[in-house]
Order: structure tokens, then sequence, then C-alpha cells
């Protein structure tokens, strides 16, 4: 920390205070009642409840819908982190290699930051709607007899385009950014060094960037797993049978809809869990990053 | 030399290739929010604007009942306004706040304290949803802007961006205050606070979007339609559309997911440079 | 106008690593004292005790008799000199130096006249209503120093302030600090690695080392006069040469060369000899054979670097002697040249404890 530092008994603690004192209410405390949840069997009626130790885990965790979101949840992730990052990567080099409309190209594929995930999600929806959605027509036209209402596969396609779309944006920044602080003489020096501009890039460029490609990684899972939400709720809603549920959406959907508070509650303990190796996964690396 | 120009018609073309991709769906929404329902029913969806502007969206702003039962589309875009900027400004003072006394204040807590900043990163509202909602609940605090607020606040997100920038700033300044008679809270004011002008800039327009775009905690937090966020009316017109009716009012849901996204993306651009700067800095 | 005493003063970082090793020190009034020595010896440490910027571990300092071991920094009545100046960027020159003494609830009037004052002595008062980021280097240090002269302490403290600066401008900086210091005849301390800006300001200076004083005096004192190996190394420019040697009752020896005419040196004990560059003469019966490897020519001087013939082989930096002389000798490469040196002259050390035998 700091090489000097007030030492004062009573102000740093007023100073935290505001932030710690919602910490507690509003984080700690709901955590700790999910813990204490997931281990409570309500009857029916809502009158008694019973301690079962680990059986919600068990009922929810081996349930074949749940595995089934843990199934999408995982493909869809996956996809949705790949894709993105791949097209903003290509989108970036290629933006940092141009001179004219550089910054017109910069503004117009980063705006869409701003948009918010369900948003996204209605806008989308309403271009594969059946009635008006030209996306929707265009698909059965070519002869892909599309219906992300009945199949499962074109649904998936749906939500998985819809949130690669949302996250481009982000990628680009960072990606943009990154190439950007590449030193010029470094990129001076590799010129000189290797002709073909392909191999530059996967040798000096790409290698360069891993930092802002791992950090990336980390916080595109865990949009996939989390802020799609607003994208599912807008258009498939886990729809056809529950092939498009996200881990997320089905914490929502059983402890909202289907008041099964057990049940809902060992699902997001599951979840915290998935945080924490997640966080866990991302500080070890910022770790190695010092090196850099 | 043929190659090199080659090879510059490749890049543009995917530059513009992806342009459209990202810009297209909103251009598409907005010329269709334009146009009147028949139009949009018999014809599919519209890329030149139609004569309708005014039409559709006085219907969504101002009609009673033109979009909503109860809420106007100027309700709604007051309650995003008020959810933004107080989600901004008060993760600004809060977060600034705990990161100086983080940094700046030796005390016997200050390792505690902030693992439990830090568990906050642990704990997104997604895998708490329920006890949360019991909470506030309990707390009497549904449909209350308070409640709708405080509670986003607490992440630690705000507390890192602060803390890294506290560190990066020259430890001799603290040192030359202190020989210069500064105390606590006038190091704070007098030089940090200023100091931190640009920054402080930036995370309000990132805090703001962010802010404004909030779905699942408003959702669950708000029960009477008049709090709505136009985010949250996202919802409640994909339930009118999946109800059906007589004439789907399309052209209202494609306004409504324009006037949802005009404010944050209007911020985003008019300060971009102070955005990209605190977004990609935040994350170091 | 004020001393300052130092007694049995020690630092001790929670970690455990010992920055500052037990000094005393008496600095008198109005004096120019500077603290040298390699970075990380505990000098600049040692200044930030003074200054109260870091705590004192055990012993005491006093400034004017009065204890200050835990007045804080603001009420000490000292001001200092940062590397790297410390300036509040986002303040005008004016409130830079106004920002203190308004602290201390002075009148504006007053420190308007006050901060004027400095600014005509520091030559910066067209500069006043300027942002630091609007000035060039030379300019920001006069910005700091005003800063502190404002504050008309009691003890200047300077932490490396040139250091940041260009060679020239450091030069130029480095006697206008003087030229002022004399004037205002405040007590100074002065924190350098320089050996060259600690000759030309100190009227006394303490070579630090490991958190000790090696030893403290006036600069020419330190030059001819060193206690330890360590003091004989750092201070002159270009270094002593030294040369690992035993002694064998008459004569030093170090492989084939062999040096008469010394006495009363221990034997069996691993030695050196050392022998500043401008010590050493051309002479042909002289007790060396150079071979000349680089000739440095700096204008007026010239330095001859090479290796002594006869000697063992050691380590590559101890292996080249320098020998300083005027620009007319210019020997060409790989020829020899015999030197010799006045036996008064030479220093032995003895290898182990650095202390200084003859």
């Amino acid at each position: 920390m700091k090489r000097v530092q007030f030492e004062h008994s009573t102000i740093p603690y007023l100073f935290v205070a505001p932030q710690i004192a919602i910490i507690v209410i509003f984080f700690l405390w709901p955590a700790a009642q999910a813990i204490y949840q997931s281990f409570l069997l309500e009857d029916a009626f809502g009158l008694s409840t019973q301690f079962v130790w680990f059986r919600n885990y068990q009922d929810t965790i081996f349930s074949p819908s749940w595995l089934q979101a843990a199934g999408f949840t995982a493909i869809f992730a996956t996809l949705v982190t790949f894709l993105s990052l791949g097209f903003a990567l290509l989108l970036a080099v290629k933006a940092n290699e141009v001179i004219r409309g550089a910054s017109t190209y910069k503004t117009t594929l980063m705006w869409a930051y701003a948009i918010a995930p369900p948003v996204a999600g209605l806008m989308g929806n309403l271009m594969f709607n059946p009635l008006i959605g030209d996306l929707y027509k265009f698909f059965n036209v070519i002869g892909w007899d599309f219906n992300h209402k009945l199949d499962s596969f074109d649904a998936g396609f749906v939500v998985v385009l819809i949130s690669v779309w949302k996250q481009v944006s982000v990628n680009f920044i960072f990606f943009l950014s990154g190439l950007q602080s590449i030193p010029n003489s470094v990129n001076e020096a590799s010129m000189m060094d290797c002709r073909s501009p392909t191999r530059r890039f996967w040798t000096i460029t790409f290698p360069l960037l891993a930092p802002t490609t791992f950090f990336l990684m980390v916080i595109n899972i865990t949009y996939a797993f989390f802020e799609t939400f607003g994208i599912i709720d807008t258009t498939t809603r886990g729809a056809p049978g529950g092939a498009t549920n996200t881990l997320v959406f089905k914490v929502f959907q059983d402890g909202f809809r289907g008041a099964d508070l057990g049940g809902s509650s060992a699902q997001s303990v599951v979840l915290m869990i998935l945080v924490l190796a997640l966080t866990v996964i991302q500080f070890r690396f910022i770790e190695r990053k010092v090196h850099y | 030399m043929s190659n090199w120009n080659w090879r510059l018609i490749t890049t543009h073309a995917i530059l513009i290739i992806g342009v459209l991709f990202m810009s297209l769906p909103v251009w598409v929404a907005f010329a269709t929010s334009t146009h009147a329902p028949e139009t949009i029913l018999r014809d599919g969806l519209q890329i030149w604007p139609g004569g309708h502007f005014f039409e559709t969206y006085r219907e969504v702003l101002i009609v009673d009942g033109g979009v909503m039962k109860s809420v106007l589309g100027t309700t709604m875009l007051k309650n995003s306004m008020i959810l933004g900027i107080g989600f901004a400004i008060g993760k600004v003072i809060v977060s600034m706040l705990a990161a100086y006394a983080i940094v700046y204040f030796r005390f016997r807590l200050a390792v505690p304290l902030f693992w439990i900043i830090f568990m906050t990163l642990l704990l997104p509202l997604e895998v708490r949803i329920i006890p949360s909602y019991e909470v506030v609940a309990g707390l009497g605090l549904l449909d209350t802007h308070f409640g709708l607020i405080v509670p986003l606040i607490a992440s630690a997100t705000g507390t890192f961006f602060f803390r890294q920038f506290f560190r990066s700033v020259p430890d001799e300044l603290l040192e030359a205050a202190r020989l210069d008679g500064a105390t606590a809270w006038g190091f704070f004011v007098d030089i940090l606070i200023p100091l931190s002008k640009t920054m402080i800039a930036a995370i309000l327009i990132i805090m703001f979007v962010v802010g404004w775009n909030q779905y699942l905690w408003p959702l669950i937090m708000t029960t009477k339609e008049e709090n709505y966020t136009l985010v949250i009316g996202i919802k409640q017109i994909y339930q009118i559309l999946a109800e059906g009716g007589e004439l789907p009012q399309y052209q209202k849901a494609f306004a409504l997911t324009i006037l949802a996204t005009f404010p944050p993306v209007l911020v985003v651009l008019v300060f971009q440079n102070w955005f990209v700067k605190g977004l990609v800095e935040s994350e170091k | 106008m004020a001393n300052v005493q130092l007694n049995g003063v020690r630092k001790t970082y929670p970690n455990g690593a010992i920055a500052v090793r037990g000094v005393d020190m008496t600095i008198d009034d109005g004096e120019f004292i500077v603290f040298v020595g390699p970075s990380g010896c505990g000098k600049s440490t040692l200044l930030r005790m003074i200054a109260g910027l870091e705590k004192i571990t055990e012993g005491d300092i006093k400034i004017d008799d009065r204890q200050i071991n835990d007045v804080s920094p603001a009420d000490r009545d000292v001001a200092m000199v940062f590397q790297n100046y410390a300036l509040y960027p986002h303040m005008t020159v004016r409130g830079n130096m106004s920002y203190g003494l308004k602290n201390r609830g002075m009148p504006k009037a007053e420190i308007t006249k006050k901060v004027e004052e400095a600014a005509s002595l520091l030559r910066i008062g067209d500069f006043l209503d300027r942002q630091p980021n609007q000035l060039s280097g030379g300019q920001r240090q006069r910005v700091a120093m005003g800063r502190a002269i404002v504050r008309e302490p009691k003890v200047f403290l300077f932490d490396e302030p040139l250091s940041n600066l260009d060679a020239k401008l450091r030069v130029q900086m480095r006697i206008e600090i003087k030229r002022l210091q004399r004037r205002l005849n405040v007590t100074s301390i002065y924190v350098t690695h320089d050996q060259t800006e600690a000759m030309t300001l100190a009227d006394r200076l303490a070579v630090i080392n490991d958190g000790k004083i090696e030893q403290m005096g006036s600069p020419i004192e330190l030059y001819k006069n060193p206690a330890t190996l360590f003091v004989a190394s750092f201070i002159g420019s270009p270094q002593v040469n030294r040369l690992p040697v035993t002694f064998d009752g008459q004569n030093l020896v170090n492989g084939d060369l062999v040096i008469p005419g010394f006495t009363g040196l221990p034997q069996k004990t691993r030695l050196v000899l050392g022998i500043r560059p401008d010590d050493l003469h051309q002479s042909g019966d002289g007790q060396f054979t150079l071979r000349v490897d680089i000739v440095e020519q700096h204008g007026a001087d010239n330095l001859i670097y090479g290796a002594l013939r006869g000697t063992e082989e050691n380590d590559a930096d101890d292996a080249e002697f320098c020998f300083k002389t005027d620009h007319s000798l210019l020997p060409a490469l790989e020829t020899t040249l015999q030197l010799g040196f006045d036996t008064e002259r030479a220093m032995v050390f003895e290898q182990e404890s650095g202390q200084r035998l003859l």
C-alpha cells in the first residue's frame, strides 16, 4: 500500500461503513439464507420445514431438467465466448490497421455496449417473429426449415446469435485498446523480422494480447452464465421444453414461478461455487499477468 | 502494389460487414417503429423510416394506456433516469470513501473489511435472487427508489477501480500534503478528489449505463407498473406480444426498445474517450 | 535556524527489514549536511524519519533540543523537496506554494506576500498562475523549493531533488541550491547518491552504508582520508584503484607483483591496496607496469585504463586499473606504461572488514 498512511481510530471505519453495511444486509445475509434454505425442505403447504441435509442437492442436480440446463449452459457459454471473442478480435485487428475512417469504425463498433441485454433480446425476438421477422422468413426461404418455437437447435441458434451480438462491443473495446498498447517499436521490429502479416499476428501480436484474451474469457463466461438472463427472458424463456434453459434462468424459474425454495437455493449455491471457481482462476491469472 | 490494395479492400470490407452487423438491427428497429402497425404486419420489418414517427412515439411517451396499462413512457423514462443517475452517483460516493479508507489509512480491520468487499464479486445477484427479494420485502423496501438503488451500489467493482487509481497516485503527494499540514479529510477534499476528476467522470458514465440497463433486480423489486423502468417495460411488451391481441402493436415495441437504447448510447457516444478509458482502466 | 540531533536512531520495518542501524549525529545551525550512499543504504529512510514520514523504531530526534519523535510532520517546522517534486498537479504554482500556509490559517494577504517574495527569489514570479504541467523540469523544481521556502522552516530536507533533471540543468540547480542555502542560512539536509553533488554541496557529508554512518566529515577530509574501503571507493571520481594483496613482512604481494615499502601490516590476512588514479605518475622505476587497454580523452585529462602486469587474475572490475594524466600523454593501445606512486599516499585496507590500516 502507501508508504505513509493516516492513522486514525474512527475516520476509516466511518468511510467504509456505508459499503460494509449494504454488503452485510444485501449480500452476505441473503447468501447465507440461500445456503441455509438449500438444506431445508418445505411441505406442499409451507406449514412445516425439515432439515434434509443434501437431499435438495441430490434432487435438483441429478434431475434431468437440471442436467439439461447445465449441458445447454456449457455449450452456450462456450459458443458465445469463442464466437464473440473471435469476431471482436478480427474487427479490432482490422480497425487497428486502417487509418482512414478508423475513429468512425471504432465508434460504430463499440456503441452497442450501451444496449441492455433484454433490449437486445426483444429486438432479436422481433426480428425472428414468425409474422413480421425478416430473419425468420429469410431462413425459411433459403431452405432451412426454421422454427425456434419448436426446434431446440433453432432456439439455441437465436439466443446464441443475440448474445454474441450484444457482447462483441465490449470485447472489441478491450482488444483494440490491447492492440494499441503494444509499443510501436515492437511492431516495427517484427516487421523487419517477419514478412508475412498473418505470421506476425500469430507469433507476435496474439501472444502479446494473451493477458487481454484471458481476462476477456473470464468476463465472457461470466456474461454467458449470468447476464444473458435478460436475453433468455425476452426471447425463448427456455422453450422449447427447457432446451434453452441456462442455469441462472432455471434458478429464477424454479424459485419465483415454481416456488421450490429448497431446490432453487441448492441451485444457487452450486452457482456460487461456480463463480468462486471463475474468480479463483481470474486472480491466479492476474498474479501471473504481473510478469508482463 | 495491387496485393497491398486488395488487403486494404478486404480490411474495409470486413469492417463494414462488422458495422452493419452491429448497427443494422438497431436501425431496422428504429425504421420499423415509424411505420403503421398494418404496414408492419403486411410487409414485415422496414429498412426506411415511415411517416408514423410522431404518432408512435407520442403514444408511447405521453398517451395513457398507449403502451402499458397504466404507466406512461415518460414515467418509465424518468424511473430509468433516477436509477441510472442515482446508481452512478451513489456508487461513486460509496466506493470512493471505502477505497480512500482502505488505501490511505492504517487500521486494524482493513484486511478483513477488504475481503468482505471482495466477496461481493463472488455473490452476483443471480445466485441470491430469492433471499435478496425476501430481505428487501421484509424491510418494506419494495417499490422504493432506496430499495432499488442502494443494494446495487455495494458491489466491489467501483471500490476496486478507485483503489487501483489511488494506489497509482504518487506517495509523495500525500507526504507533501502532510508536511503542508493537511488533515485526512483535507487531503481527500483538496487533493485527491480534484486529482480523480477524470476518473470520477469515467466511472459515472459507465455506472450510468450499468444502472440504466439493470434488469433482474428491478424486475423482482418493482411490483407496481408506475415504478417500471424502460428496461422492465420491455418485459411487459414481451408479455403483451406473446399473449396476442387484435392488432399487435409492433411499432410500439420497437419504439420502446429505441427509447431504452437511446439515452445510454448517447452518453457513451458523447463521452466516448472517458468511457473507454474508464472501462479499460477499471479492469486492470 | 536550528540544530538537529540524532541519538541512536534505528528503523526496523514490520517485516523485520532493518533500514537504519543506530545513527548518532549533531547538525549545527545553518549547516548544509549531505547524506550520501548507494541506493537502499537507508539514507532516505533517515531523512524521512526526520521529516516525520517514517516512525522511529528506537532512539530520538531533536530539533532545537525539542524531541520530535511523535510530533506530526506538519508541526515539526521542516519542509521537504521531493525527487519527483510532488507538486499538486491540479493547483497553480501559487496554489501549491500557499497550500501549507492556508492549512496553518495564515491570513490571505500575508500568504500572497510570502508567496510573491519566494517566487521572485526563485525567479518563478511569471509562472504563479500556471499549472505544474505547463512548466519545464527546472521550473517545477523551483516551485518545489518555493513551496518549502514560503513556510520558513527550521530545517530544509532535500530528497534527491535533482535526479529527475538532465545533466546540464542539474549542475545549474546545484549551484542555485547552494547559493540559496547560503543566503537563507537555514539548516539543510540533502540526500543523494551522486558523489559529485555530495562533494560540491556539503559543508559536511555523511557516507551511509547498510544503515550505518561509515564516516562523517568535510568533503575534502573524506576524500583525503577515508576511514574505510567503502568511503574510499564511494568518494572520488574516477573511483579509487583497488588491488587485492597480502603482506609478507616487507612487501605487498599479488601474484608476481611485489610492492616494497610497507611495514606494520598484519600477515596472512587479505588486504586491499587503494590508490587514487591521480596519485599515479609515470616513472621509469615505478612499481607497476600497466598494459594499456582503453584511453578515454576527457579534454583536459586523459584516463588510461589497463591491466597490471604480473597480477593474478581477479574479477574484471578490480582488474582494470585507472591512471589519470593530462591530455598530452596518449599511449597506443596494447603498449605498456611504467607507473609509480608515493607510498605515503597509498591506502591499505583489511578486505574483510573494510577498515583502513594504513
